[in-house]
């Protein structure tokens, strides 16, 4: 865990970086996130001081977006497409068989912190799907043999 | 030596980038100059990675390539055994009439050269000698459509804007291309953002707008990279003009952000819950001001409208679907990809003739035309002409023209469950038929596939509420996927009663 000072002071350093810019709190939450791999909790009243807004308004933006997460991820992330034309090539099953393999299921990481499983919905990778997103790397027709990508 | 080997998704998705690695390691084990252009991809999704080499015939194609495949290139290419011949000859190639899409794939997207020497900037240039209305009134004779889904004439959202009074207007491109089956906005912002960028200008001229931003999705992250560079390229080359700015924003995960009121909340650093209309967004739009949104593929088709003059587009087509639509074909198909083609080839053609049936060899068994909130079509109705009336006249929409091609092992009780469920994950929760509906909906069919039969006038009910009264298009149009799946495959959900009933 970082320092809090140093933490606050990074975040100050983001939002000194935004000014001038219309709407900015979602680059602001994006950089946070690339930042620190969240947005921490203790982000929030600073983020609300420099934007003018309540703390409820900021946490309500976080919660609202599937993207901002409020606690760390685990090492990789292994994002699997759910939609339609995935489905049609079999996605559902293949993400059971992820799930088994990892011993987990949606929004859920593994307990040794490796791995969180999450759903996306669409990767635009739809005539050659199942689509799959593995720490940022897009993944075509993928199977369960990604696990081995996650795996350490 | 000069060999192009795609830098968009799907392709890297299937190992374009291990390719193009390869092919600089073999020329250089070999003392041969190679020059790898990243380019963008032809759309032929199932011979990805496609690598094309230039020759003194054209530029040869081979794929789908595997890294074995590599060393070959630099025998005989005629024995290679990926060898596809030249490119442009090929039948999928051949049968396109590729308007907006007449650069993807062939040029390299982050050289400003390369797009002028195919023609970029013509449209721009001829813009500029022109006053606003002049501009508005060619695109509306263009009959451009919004191509996001709505079908709007581009010309008179343009023309509300241009003529709203307001010191500051803004151009939104909407790049939240979420549906399922699309991806001709990422191939487009991948493959030749120039010409994205070329249509905000022009926009901006026409409407009196000097602020730009493409708010493109979060799970596009080589079209956010390559439309950030184009924009620094042609900002420094005074693409944008004395007086127009623009900026590359990123979405955060929300389906329903693709929605343009939502969108304008998400852009404005809110949640990107939906606003209700009136106000048209045309004139209180972003930060409240006189505000353009238009998505993707119209910004895109505009520098061909400015070129070659409103009646050069306007002759593709059928009835008031004017120009060409860009088919992504996609789910369990032979021969997915991109087919930009005049409005008005059946959906049987497009499903057997174009894309070759499925990948699975078994027989179609329905086609979802336009994303998740579009209906599903059974064979019986592959007669119907591709086109915005066609459509609404079976009941369907086209949408952003993405198919999802499914055989016959598909459940469609359960792809109309997945309908409802996706809406209660997406909803913004604003209005009550979508937020509560959606759920509702979910339990209704569970039931439905518990043997109770008793649930369906209750779904139907609850369709036509939410149809009606949803204040947006994702609860309103969520019914079109469910109530088709109903209409066209009663058989699937006429399930026996569980035994323990």
């Amino acid at each position: 865990m970082l320092d809090s000072h140093v933490q606050s002071d990074r975040i100050a350093e983001i939002l000194e970086a935004h000014q001038g810019l219309e709407g900015p709190l979602l680059p602001i939450l994006h950089a946070i996130q690339a930042a620190f791999g969240y947005v921490p909790d203790a982000a929030i009243p600073q983020i609300a001081k420099a934007l003018m807004l309540s703390k409820a308004e900021v946490h309500g933006v976080i919660s609202f977006y599937h993207d901002f997460r409020e606690k760390p991820a685990g090492r990789h992330v292994l994002k699997l497409c759910r939609a339609e034309a995935c489905q049609t090539m079999g996605a559902d099953a293949v993400a059971d068989r992820i799930k088994a393999a990892l011993g987990i299921d949606w929004h859920e990481t593994t307990p040794d912190g490796r791995v969180t499983l999450e759903p996306v919905f669409c990767l635009g990778l739809c005539a050659c799907g199942p689509a799959a997103m593995v720490d940022g790397r897009l993944v075509g027709r993928v199977d369960e043999s990604v696990c081995a990508e996650v795996a350490k | 030596m000069k060999v192009f080997v795609p830098l968009d998704s799907a392709a890297v998705a299937l190992g374009a980038d291990r390719i193009a690695e390869a092919i600089v390691a073999q020329g250089a084990a070999r003392g041969v100059s190679v020059q790898v252009v990243r380019n963008g991809s032809r759309g032929m999704v199932w011979l990805e990675p496609l690598v094309e080499v230039v020759t003194d015939k054209g530029r040869e194609g081979f794929g789908p390539m595997t890294l074995a495949d590599v060393p070959g290139l630099f025998g005989d290419l005629s024995a290679h055994p990926k060898a596809l011949g030249l490119v442009e000859e090929l039948p999928w190639m051949k049968g396109q009439t590729r308007l907006t899409f007449a650069r993807v794939g062939v040029i390299d997207p982050l050289s400003l050269e390369d797009y002028v020497a195919h023609g970029g900037l013509v449209g721009l240039e001829r813009a500029a000698k022109m006053s606003k209305a002049e501009i508005v009134a060619e695109v509306t004779e263009s009959g451009l459509r919004g191509r996001g889904g709505a079908g709007f004439p581009t010309g008179i959202k343009w023309k509300t804007v241009s003529e709203a009074a307001g010191e500051q207007k803004y151009i939104v491109c909407n790049a939240d291309e979420g549906d399922s089956a699309t991806f001709a906005d990422r191939m487009l912002m991948e493959g030749d953002p120039f010409t994205l960028i070329e249509g905000m200008v022009i926009a901006g001229l026409a409407c009196g707008a000097t602020k730009g931003y493409v708010y493109i999705r979060s799970e596009y992250p080589v079209a956010i990279r390559v439309m950030e560079a184009a924009v620094r390229i042609a900002r420094d080359a005074n693409v944008l003009g004395p007086a127009f700015d623009m900026e590359i924003r990123v979405g955060a995960g929300a389906y329903v952000c693709g929605e343009e009121t939502s969108l304008l909340n998400s852009l404005e650093g809110k949640r990107g819950v939906v606003r209700a209309k009136p106000p048209l967004p045309a004139l209180q739009g972003f930060m409240g001001r006189p505000t353009v949104v238009n998505n993707v593929i119209s910004l895109a088709s505009v520098p061909i409208i400015m070129a070659k003059g409103a009646a050069y587009y306007k002759d593709f087509g059928l009835g008031r679907s004017r120009g060409t639509i860009p088919l992504q074909i996609a789910g369990n198909v032979k021969h997915g990809g991109l087919y930009e083609v005049a409005f008005g080839l059946t959906l049987g053609q497009i499903v057997n003739e174009i894309g070759g049936g499925t990948a699975s060899g078994r027989p179609v068994k329905a086609v979802q035309v336009g994303g998740p909130l579009g209906a599903w079509f059974p064979p019986s109705l592959f007669d119907t002409p591709f086109g915005y009336e066609e459509f609404g006249a079976k009941d369907g929409l086209i949408g952003h023209a993405g198919l999802t091609i499914a055989d016959d092992t598909t459940d469609m009780l359960q792809m109309a469950r997945f309908a409802m469920e996706f809406c209660a994950i997406e909803s913004c929760g604003k209005c009550t038929p979508c937020r509560i509906g959606s759920t509702r909906g979910v339990e209704t069919i569970d039931r439905l596939a518990r043997g109770d039969a008793s649930a369906m006038p209750i779904l139907t009910d609850l369709c036509n509420t939410m149809k009606l009264g949803s204040l947006c298009a994702l609860g309103g149009f969520t019914p079109y996927p469910v109530m088709s799946a109903i209409t066209h495959f009663p058989d699937d959900f006429a399930r026996a009663k569980e035994a323990a009933e």
